[in-house]
């Protein structure tokens, strides 16, 4: 097990730097604020669905550690023009893949990119950082306005 | 780098260090770096040893049975009440309460000490408590209809002395706050804001969680009413505490947790209830615990807590130099008396990276709030990295975790 080769991956590295979509979507139809009370993490996420039910605009704001801040940049860009009911269903993917109930070497899914979280299933302390954006985007698809995952 | 000069510590910490099982363990063939102290200690086996002799030669119910087994049991564990109260020079013995811990202690007195308050009473804590010394005051706020007043702090991390005395005044009931911040390290000047307290009649509990096992302490010089600390700070087991209170305060205090071991007299209409200590120590206590407790006091009588203080203050020194030459690191703290704690801000990255990628040479520090969430908002950072030091700390150490530092940084460069 090496931090560097399954945890911190330069595509991670490079979304923690550079995030997509890091900014607020003043006219939005959804939100949500994430909190990590563990940690202090905070993430609020931003979505325009259309009428139809397809993600028309997601962004995210807040602070975090890498992890956490790369799995929502990569969650905005993955999600960006999918239907809800679809977004649901990769956000059960990337839970299961980081909890380790799902290979995605050997089972079929919709991560794409996204797979390159599987390796924080070797770092218990770190899969609540990989899921809170998820977390957070279920939420404001619920329209609950606030959620703590603990 | 330029080397530091270090002080040569004023025991051989090599040998104090072979005392600890824990501190000659590897993970993955990497010595552990344990700079997590102020979290919880290791034991020494001296304690270890003490908890498995009671537990496989001498256990048995203690305060109820009157069999020779009891009664020895009962003897060791009250003997252990008189070395806390030498201890912190409390005096009295039956001023010293067993708890689980600082939590509770402090839970205590905001139940027990709280019942008295009426709305429009105040209480004072600072913007360096932890929560345990925080959530209380709140709940008891929101159920009384008392005013909770927060003494500021200053950008060294300092108490706003100013501040606290414009607080104070005739509503004031209670002063409680830390003598040491488990964030900021700061040490609080306890005996002056006792007196400026005493000035409106106000009570002071302090928390001594951080403070403790760390500094001489002596109740009777600060003049404190209530002082809590936890024994799993102190090199002791997890799960006893204990809190001082001088004994007029404690006697005039109602119960906080009933039943078995707290009463005088129990009849299906009512019950009378124990003098303190006994008052407030319902239930079978948690003996092994406090025999360990015990044990860990007379441990770090052995090596004196002069020396404690001086070998720790050399480490928060030196570990001061070698971390404030970290390049785009933050010291959160730079009070002139300070316990042995460093919390840092990294630029390079957030403390939770920080503590995997360092956790990987097994160099074990804290990330986090802190359990401090409150001095996180007043210093503007979402969490701090923060390095404790015990005096089994090496100099070394602290090298280990700024050469790892440098790994973080290359990563996220």
């Amino acid at each position: 097990m090496s931090y560097q080769s399954d945890l911190y991956q330069q595509v991670i590295l490079d979304h923690n730097k550079n995030p997509k979509n890091f900014r607020e979507i003043a006219e939005h139809s959804h939100s949500c604020d994430g909190y990590n009370p563990l940690c202090g993490d905070k993430i609020k996420i931003w979505m325009n669905i259309s009428p139809a039910g397809a993600v028309e605009d997601v962004s995210f704001s807040g602070s975090g550690c890498a992890i956490s801040k790369a799995s929502a940049s990569m969650l905005t860009v993955n999600i960006k023009g999918k239907t809800v009911d679809e977004a649901r269903v990769i956000f059960d993917e990337f839970h299961k893949m980081v909890i380790g109930e799902m290979d995605v070497a050997t089972q079929k899914n919709h991560l794409g990119k996204l797979s390159i979280f599987s390796g924080v299933r070797e770092f218990p302390s770190r899969i609540k950082c990989a899921t809170l954006a998820w977390h957070t985007m279920v939420c404001a698809l619920d329209k609950t306005g606030e959620t703590t995952i603990e | 780098m330029e080397k530091i000069k270090t002080n040569p510590a004023p025991f051989d910490v090599d040998a104090v260090r072979r005392d600890f099982p824990m501190l000659a363990t590897e993970l993955d063939g990497k010595p552990l770096v344990y700079l997590d102290n102020a979290a919880t200690t290791h034991k020494p086996r001296a304690v270890i040893d003490r908890i498995v002799k009671f537990e496989s030669e001498q256990y048995a119910p203690v305060r109820r049975g009157s069999y020779r087994l009891g009664e020895a049991a009962t003897e060791m564990f009250e003997d252990v009440r008189k070395k806390v109260a030498a201890f912190i020079n409390a005096g009295d013995h039956r001023q010293i309460v067993f708890t689980s811990g600082a939590t509770q202690s402090i839970n205590l007195v905001a139940h027990s000490f709280g019942k008295r308050l009426l709305a429009g009473d105040e209480i004072i804590i600072s913007n360096m408590e932890h929560h345990a010394n925080t959530v209380p005051w709140q709940m008891l706020r929101d159920e009384k209809g008392c005013v909770l007043r927060v003494i500021p702090v200053n950008d060294d991390g300092t108490l706003s002395m100013e501040g606290y005395a414009k607080l104070l005044g005739p509503k004031t009931k209670l002063v409680a706050i830390t003598q040491a911040s488990n964030v900021l390290g700061t040490v609080n000047p306890i005996k002056e804001i006792v007196k400026m307290a005493r000035s409106v009649g106000a009570k002071v509990l302090v928390d001594g969680a951080q403070s403790v096992p760390h500094m001489r302490i002596d109740v009777r010089e600060m003049d404190c009413d209530f002082l809590a600390f936890s024994g799993h700070k102190i090199y002791a087991p997890n799960g006893v505490g204990v809190l001082f209170g001088k004994y007029d305060v404690l006697e005039s205090m109602p119960p906080y947790v009933t039943g078995g071991d707290m009463i005088n007299t129990v009849t299906l209409e009512r019950a009378t209830f124990a003098k303190p200590p006994g008052r407030f120590e319902a239930g079978t206590p948690a003996a092994s615990q406090v025999i360990g407790l015990g044990a860990a006091l007379e441990y770090v009588n052995g090596l004196g807590m002069e020396k404690i203080a001086a070998h720790e203050q050399s480490l928060l020194e030196y570990g001061t130099r070698v971390l404030s030459g970290v390049k785009g690191l933050r010291i959160i703290g730079n009070a002139p008396h300070k316990a042995a704690i460093i919390s840092f801000w990294l630029e390079a990255a957030h403390p939770h990276d920080v503590i995997t990628i360092i956790d990987q040479d097994n160099v074990a520090v804290r990330g986090g709030h802190h359990c401090a969430q409150p001095v996180m908002d007043r210093f503007k950072v979402p969490a701090t990295t923060r390095a404790s030091f015990s005096f089994y700390n090496k100099y070394e150490e602290i090298d280990a975790l700024a050469e790892n530092l440098q790994k973080v940084i290359k990563v996220f460069g």
